[in-house]
């Protein structure tokens, strides 16, 4: 099955003006990464004993690879579910996950402190199977070379289209594990805060986090192909795919309200609703989080306005903020290490994030310029 | 096809769901038992009642494990010129725990007049967060005497036992290219009984820190849960099992419980005091490990890897077909 006839590349200049500026920003955290591996993390960071996590696990770990399910997700409809007329959404999907999975992997390889250690993680002995973090470092580097395989067909059918029948033959082993992976380790990584115990205020700790971090990473994958498809329309001039944005948006109300309702009856089941009431940060953040939940679940309910091109955007940015506040709340805002312990990234780390994110950024343009990644448009 | 290809998967999925239903009940996504505490664990029992804050335990403790004293003043608050008393290279600076001190004395206040000294170091939890959290087992937990230490050929620096840790007990070198996660390990290389025991034990002069098998040290702090004020006691110094004893007066009535018996299921180094455990900076935690909760969830959902395998099976059936149609 190839599909060279069912996208296109988007052809046009390379160093446009947005992509010097992303070249420019992620130059300068060039700079600041290798820093980083001379004078220590300390330095570079805002990291310390009671955070030793930050916005590069946060951020680009924890909600990158998020953001990064729409490849994930759609591939659960077209494949799992069998809805193949969302096919033509599949590629660009898969690109961002590919780089946002990529990113993460990047992010940590900044972070880890004892990196040269990191060959342990493949030695039988050393595997903790009981650890969370284990499940989620194989697993994403498993699924981030998944998805460059996925993706691979755009690729060889522009440099080897000789090999495509011998990838496209194999590619259902792929497909299959592109939808098991992320299904274990986006439901890990809520399961992965579960140990910071009482630390965690109680208005985020519970034993459901794995299932409130799967069921809400495929609600943001939706979001994120319905963003990413509506902006690259926009910015590389082409015809709306609204109908079938906002037929796949249709899936979103009913995942994050499932969620919503789910989540708030194991709160109140806890008792842990009043924290919610005392309006203090953690109080105000979790308003924040579920209104900008709510959000979606209401505009998206109506056939109506998901039709509006304009609602049906925000809509899905809204989404993907509530899915990426969740997850700052769980790592960051919630958690109460003790007295005086404080964090907030510095400079340096917020710029390293930013040179990543331009550095993705300018990838995804690349790629789909040259290659053929997004839908073909029907010339009348 | 597309009904066939889907029906199939969702066969295979909604069967090996039932099975694995079927065959877990809820509770098995509840907390694993809780392990055990080793025979020979040995411990510290530090009673905040009888210590002084000498700091002797700090000194004795960088002597043992070779770390220079920090003899830098302490940073004048913004704004504000050296405060006097401050010069730098004669004091040991000992605000909290670091690299450079894997044991410190602190005070608190109980908020009405009161004070209570406390001791900081790794609790050896007879159920280590850490060690659950470790994703390359860089943690260990010595099988006999419970000692929890960090091995550092194993170790990739994630800093999730600092998340793990309930006593946010690991210390990073922030400042290094090359760094290591420290803490205590009960002076482990030196020990050899009752010559040579943990440092900060051995050379506490008031026997507030308390060195010793951990049962004995249980007893001993039953027995002084159980005075009243003004009663005399007489207080072993250094190791519970050694010659030393003072006899002292209670001033205030013990809090009810030694703080670590229970737990979080337990730790090594416990803890007795007048002032609320809350106010001397220990969290009030539940009996149940935090280990044992994300292990039992953890544990049910890759059981043999059965849940996993049939999703995947199910999911490659149903790719096969929808890719070869």
């Amino acid at each position: 099955m190839s599909h060279h006839d069912a996208f296109e590349p988007m052809g046009g200049k390379i160093l446009t003006r947005p992509f010097v500026a992303a070249a420019v920003i992620f130059m300068l955290a060039a700079v600041l990464i290798l820093k980083r591996f001379f004078v220590g993390l300390g330095p570079v960071s805002g990291m310390n004993d009671g955070f030793a996590l930050g916005i590069w696990i946060a951020y680009d770990v924890v909600v990158g690879t998020a953001i990064g399910c729409g490849g994930y997700a759609v591939a659960l409809l077209v494949y799992a579910f069998n809805r193949g007329h969302y096919h033509p959404l599949v590629r660009s999907a898969l690109l961002t996950g590919a780089f946002g999975y990529t990113l993460a992997g990047t992010s940590v390889m900044i972070d880890l402190g004892r990196y040269w250690n990191t060959y342990n993680l493949f030695l039988p002995w050393r595997m903790n199977f009981n650890s969370a973090l284990f499940e989620i470092a194989m697993c994403v580097m498993a699924y981030t070379a998944v998805l460059w395989v996925e993706f691979s067909p755009a690729i060889i059918e522009k440099f080897k289209p000789a090999w495509a029948a011998v990838v496209n033959r194999w590619m259902f082993v792929f497909i299959a594990l592109g939808m098991l992976l992320p299904t274990m380790h986006q439901s890990s990584l809520g399961s992965l805060m579960i140990i910071s115990g009482h630390k965690l205020s109680p208005l985020w700790q519970t034993t459901w986090l794995p299932a409130f971090f799967l069921i809400t990473c495929i609600a943001m994958g939706y979001a994120m192909v319905v963003f990413e498809s509506l902006w690259s329309s926009v910015g590389f001039g082409r015809p709306l795919e609204t109908p079938m944005l906002a037929r796949l948006a249709g899936i979103i109300p009913w995942l994050l309200g499932i969620y919503l309702a789910g989540r708030f009856v194991e709160l109140a089941s806890r008792g842990a609703l009043g924290l919610a009431f005392q309006f203090n940060l953690c109080g105000v953040m979790f308003w924040i989080e579920n209104i900008l939940y709510i959000i979606p679940i209401v505009v998206l309910a109506s056939a109506q306005r998901r039709g509006e091109p304009r609602t049906l955007f925000l809509s899905a940015l809204s989404a993907l903020f509530a899915g990426s506040i969740y997850r700052f709340n769980v790592y960051l805002v919630g958690l109460y290490p003790g007295f005086g312990w404080r964090y907030f990234p510095s400079s340096s780390e917020l710029l390293i994030t930013f040179g990543l994110i331009s550095f993705e950024i300018m990838g995804y343009l690349f790629i789909v310029k040259q290659l053929s990644v997004l839908p073909k448009v029907e010339h009348a | 096809m597309d009904k066939t290809s889907r029906r199939g998967f969702m066969k295979v999925v909604a069967g090996g769901t039932l099975i694995a239903a079927g065959a877990t009940p809820a509770h098995a996504f509840g907390p694993r038992e809780t392990r055990k505490t080793p025979e020979e664990a040995i411990g510290i029992l530090y009673d905040s009642t009888i210590c002084i804050g000498c700091r002797a335990c700090s000194a004795a403790c960088k002597q043992r494990n070779g770390i220079q004293a920090d003899t830098a003043a302490p940073a004048a608050p913004a704004g504000a010129a050296q405060p006097p008393g401050t010069i730098p290279g004669i004091w040991d600076k000992q605000e909290d725990l670091s690299p450079e001190n894997y044991t410190v004395i602190q005070m608190h206040t109980d908020g009405a007049g009161g004070f209570g000294f406390m001791k900081k170091q790794c609790m050896h939890c007879i159920d280590p967060a850490c060690m659950s959290a470790c994703p390359v087992s860089a943690f260990s937990k010595d099988p006999e005497t419970g000692i929890v230490s960090w091995n550092k050929n194993a170790c990739i620096g994630c800093r999730y036992c600092f998340v793990a840790c309930p006593f946010v007990v690991p210390r990073f070198e922030w400042n290094r290219a090359f760094p290591r996660v420290t803490k205590c390990e009960l002076c482990k290389t030196t020990y050899t009984g009752l010559d040579c025991y943990a440092a900060c034990c051995q050379s506490c002069p008031t026997g507030a820190a308390l060195f010793g098998p951990r049962e004995a040290l249980l007893e001993e702090g039953r027995k002084r849960l159980a005075l009243k004020p003004g009663a005399w006691h007489d207080y072993p110094i250094g190791h519970i099992k050694g010659a030393h004893s003072s006899a002292k007066q209670v001033a205030k009535a013990y809090n009810a419980r030694i703080y670590g018996e229970k737990e979080l299921g337990g730790t090594q180094v416990m803890i007795l005091g007048s002032v609320p455990f809350e106010k001397l900076g220990l969290p009030a935690v539940g009996d149940v490990p935090n280990s044992a909760i994300s292990e039992g969830l953890q544990h049910t959902l890759y059981k043999g890897m059965i849940a996993p395998l049939v999703l995947f099976a199910g999911l490659l059936a149903a790719a096969y077909r929808s890719t070869k149609q």
